[in-house]
């Protein structure tokens, strides 16, 4: 098992205790009994055998006690999960977006970050949106889970009791690269939350384009040094005469700012040949033109 | 009645190739299942394989990201739809329900010929992904919704196939139904027949009745891929988790569709090998019903994390738990039945037994799923995948081939090497739980499912469970070897009774004539088990 590292861990794996120490008791009992008439009723230890129908005294018994155990399991199940429903008032609220195959946080700041940073032992309410297909926001070691819906508004909270790291997994199959679409929380005291609150974001002298791309998760499919992944890399892209399928019609075009914007808006109107329609969504609402001009001018500089 | 001996079996009165594939004697055609279940059982071993090889170190170890995708969900589709879902109905239901009830075929003959040929067909469009289009679908067996409306892979072909498919499970359920029905042999009561019967007559409503369910809902994905129609995917106005439900609502009890028949298997074994009737034949044969009836609503356990409210959530949870009550049942009527019994430990009985052990971890590993607390936690980790594989394989697999060494003498009329049988069956179980067991583990430490490639704390766990799967192999490669060797090397002839059973098919001839009797059956007086008043069976 990993750090139990949230408050609700503990119920979670108090739940687990009762039900995997009720039912390891019940395997080895009963394997041992199985073994044992199998070995004491063996046919030359016991030439003749019983015939036993059955006893109504038995049926009762054994009804009766795994209808009573398994409600005791239900019971702990659901009073170790009931507190995860009901985030309590004035948690801090941040939304998480995933997309194929990269999780971003937005804070109530507007600051948009790769991983997530939280104070220590203060409830975190995380609202949770898909951009295109389900994926699902893990965290193993805070024992919680919940699924990111497109279309719908899902959430979770949690009060971290531990200080560090830990990861973040995509728990529900979204792809090709659904494995690798891992972040992290970072649990730190609160003063140092302040802290990080307060530091200006992006102060890196990268260009903003290439920032606007790493935060849109664009880079996980299109590469900057002329590899494939899932769709045509930037390197050399722009000014380049492709071949693209329009309506299921073929036809020539020369990249220019225009196709790379419509690319963006309508990802499925012109698609290069070769690639596949249908796994990129539309940025439109996303991005504004002149996000989109200032990805178009990094694009030029990657030659 | 003629002289015995002069009964031709029923695979020495036609012969070639035609005389079996439009056959219409169930004893063959469940013989043209046995073999073609067996083809893509194969199939989809060795795609497990690849997967465990591919997940033996961190990062790539034989195949690309997309491909290990295709691999798995292949590998899914296979093992559900063509081989757990017919596995035990249609192979040893068919050729021994109608034995078992004493009579000479099922209620309709030519369509359990047609539920084959559309298994077949259905099997094709399955495989024939892997040769056109854009490849296998990279979906996972589920489809998932709004994924497998964007993916370019071949899902519509794979869609297709597993609605194509679900016809021959429907026409076969509805045989059945009508056959426990109608031709029971005279004196043979419901509470008269043997308790494989019973199992598969529960089953049987189930696959009539869910199945169309999981039909209209793949033909909604296709609709919805080809004609651009909102139903599942938010983009053009549908909504992904109505697709749970659907999907969920026949793939639950599609679950108990895998596993009452391999109860009732287990239930024939017990009284034969302890020689004793059955303990609780009452409660092991409504048990399978209240199973069957409960299976239908608790669907939404499977959808704990999808953001379902907290309602549904509760009332899930709770009847699944329902459900584990007639599950217990059965277990402690199968271990009591060993008691005081005259205990002939042979290959078909250390299967049972394996059975019994690998499918108590698979309920309580579902115990443990069912809670809301912990499930929130393991949902959607590998402890899911060896939870099911703990069910479906370590279950209703290892009941089939217990069932395949039990009924192999009647099949056949020969014995295949019992101590090869036993080898065999001991590196197979040690394969078995090597595999599966550090599933559980790596789940609990919080290993997602289908991960092409892992975090490294997650390395030991799935490096023992590949070398487990290495194990498993040989065992099965053993186990089919040495019952191949009895069928082409002629292993030693049988009579009508080796394991001394009491069920009608150990009256008649090993194999059986094509009218399954030479002389009319005679049921035991008080109920199918009672081996104090077994009739006496003449060679």
């Amino acid at each position: 098992m990993r750090a139990s590292a949230s408050t609700f861990a503990q119920g979670v794996d108090f739940s687990l205790y009762v039900i995997v120490g009720i039912s390891v008791f019940f395997l080895i009992g009963i394997t041992i009994v199985m073994l044992y008439f199998v070995f004491r009723y063996n046919k030359k230890r016991n030439p003749v055998a019983t015939n036993i129908e059955g006893s109504h005294k038995l049926e009762v018994i054994w009804t009766a006690i795994p209808t009573l155990l398994v409600m005791v399991m239900f019971y702990f199940g659901w009073m170790g999960y009931k507190p995860l429903r009901k985030a309590p008032d004035g948690a801090l609220e941040v939304k998480a977006y995933g997309q194929m195959w990269k999780f971003s946080f937005e804070y109530p700041d507007g600051r948009i970050t790769d991983s997530l940073v939280v104070p220590l032992g203060k409830p975190v309410k995380v609202n949770l949106v898909s951009r295109d297909v389900l994926h699902s926001f893990f965290i193993p070691a805070f024992r919680m889970k919940e699924d990111m819906v497109p279309g719908k508004d899902n959430f979770l909270w949690f009060e971290a009791t531990e200080k560090g790291r830990f990861d973040i997994l995509c728990a529900e199959y979204c792809g090709q690269l659904h494995s690798y679409m891992l972040s992290s929380v970072t649990v730190v005291e609160d003063a140092q939350y302040e802290q990080w609150l307060a530091s200006t974001a992006g102060t890196s002298n990268e260009h903003p384009g290439l920032a606007l791309l790493k935060q849109n998760a664009c880079l996980t499919c299109h590469s900057q040094d002329g590899s494939k992944i899932i769709g045509p890399s930037f390197k050399g892209v722009f000014g380049k005469t492709e071949i693209v399928v329009t309506d299921g019609v073929e036809r020539e075009i020369v990249i220019d700012e225009a196709y790379i914007s419509r690319s963006i808006k309508q990802p499925n109107a012109d698609v290069v040949k070769g690639y596949m329609k249908g796994l990129m969504v539309s940025y439109e609402a996303v991005l504004t033109d002149e996000q989109i001009a200032s990805i178009t001018d990094y694009i030029k500089t990657l030659q | 009645m003629t002289a015995v001996s002069t009964q031709l079996s029923f695979f020495d009165t036609r012969k070639g190739l035609f005389s079996w594939i439009f056959s219409v004697d169930h004893k063959r055609i469940a013989l043209l299942y046995l073999y073609s279940l067996i083809t893509f059982f194969l199939v989809g071993v060795t795609l497990g394989l690849l997967m465990r090889y591919e997940l033996l170190n961190p990062g790539k170890d034989l195949v690309e990201a997309k491909t290990y995708n295709q691999i798995f969900t292949l590998h899914g589709v296979i093992m559900i739809f063509l081989f757990i879902i017919p596995s035990i109905p249609a192979v040893f239901g068919n050729f021994f329900l109608p034995i078992m009830l004493g009579t000479d075929d099922v209620s309709f003959p030519k369509l359990n010929l047609l539920s084959w040929w559309v298994y077949i067909v259905g099997a094709l469009m399955a495989l024939s992904t892997l040769v056109f289009g854009d490849g296998p679908a990279d979906t996972g067996w589920t489809f998932y919704a709004p994924y497998s409306v964007k993916t370019g892979t071949n899902v519509t072909m794979s869609v297709l196939a597993a609605f194509v498919l679900g016809f021959s499970s429907i026409l076969t359920g509805l045989n059945f139904i009508v056959t426990i029905h109608r031709l029971r042999t005279p004196g043979m009561t419901f509470l008269k027949m043997p308790l494989f019967a019973w199992a598969l007559y529960a089953t049987s409503w189930i696959q009539l009745l869910a199945t169309p369910i999981i039909g209209i809902t793949l033909l909604m994905i296709t609709a919805e891929r080809v004609l651009g129609v909102g139903l599942f995917d938010p983009s053009i106005g549908g909504d992904p988790i109505l697709y749970q439900h659907l999907f969920w609502i026949y793939s639950h009890p599609a679950v108990y569709i895998m596993a009452l028949p391999a109860f009732g298997v287990i239930s024939e074994m017990l009284p034969t090998f302890s020689q004793r009737t059955i303990f609780g034949y009452k409660a092991i044969a409504f048990s399978s019903l209240a199973i069957a009836f409960v299976g239908y609503f608790i669907w939404g356990h499977h959808m704990f994390t999808s953001g379902m409210s907290g309602t549904a959530r509760f009332i899930f949870s709770m009847l699944t738990f329902l459900v584990a009550i007639p599950t217990a049942i059965k277990v402690f009527n199968w271990v009591a039945t060993l008691y005081k019994g005259s205990i002939n430990v042979q290959p078909p009985l250390l299967y049972t037994l394996a059975f019994i052990f690998q499918f108590m971890i698979g309920g309580f590993t579902g115990l443990v799923l069912g809670a809301l607390a912990t499930d929130i936690h393991l949902h959607d980790t590998y402890f899911v995948v060896g939870h099911f594989h703990y069910v479906m394989f370590g279950g209703t697999g290892f009941a089939f081939f217990g069932a395949l060494h039990y009924w192999y003498p009647k099949i056949w009329g020969r014995m295949y090497n019992i101590t090869m049988a036993n080898i065999a069956f001991v590196i197979f179980f040690i394969g078995f739980n090597m595999l599966y067991f550090p599933m559980l583990i790596v789940g609990l430490m919080g290993m997602p499912r289908r991960y092409y490639d892992y975090l490294p704390e997650f390395h030991l766990p799935n490096m023992i469970s590949t070398y487990g799967s290495w194990v498993l192999a040989t065992g099965l490669i053993l186990m089919l070897a040495n019952l191949a060797a009895g069928f082409f090397k002629k292993g030693p002839k049988v009579g009508r009774n080796p394991w001394n059973g009491i069920t009608l098919e150990w009256q008649t001839l090993s194999p059986p004539p094509v009218q399954n009797f030479d002389r009319m059956p005679e049921i035991p007086l008080n109920g199918p088990y009672d081996f104090e008043n077994k009739p006496a069976i003449k060679e």
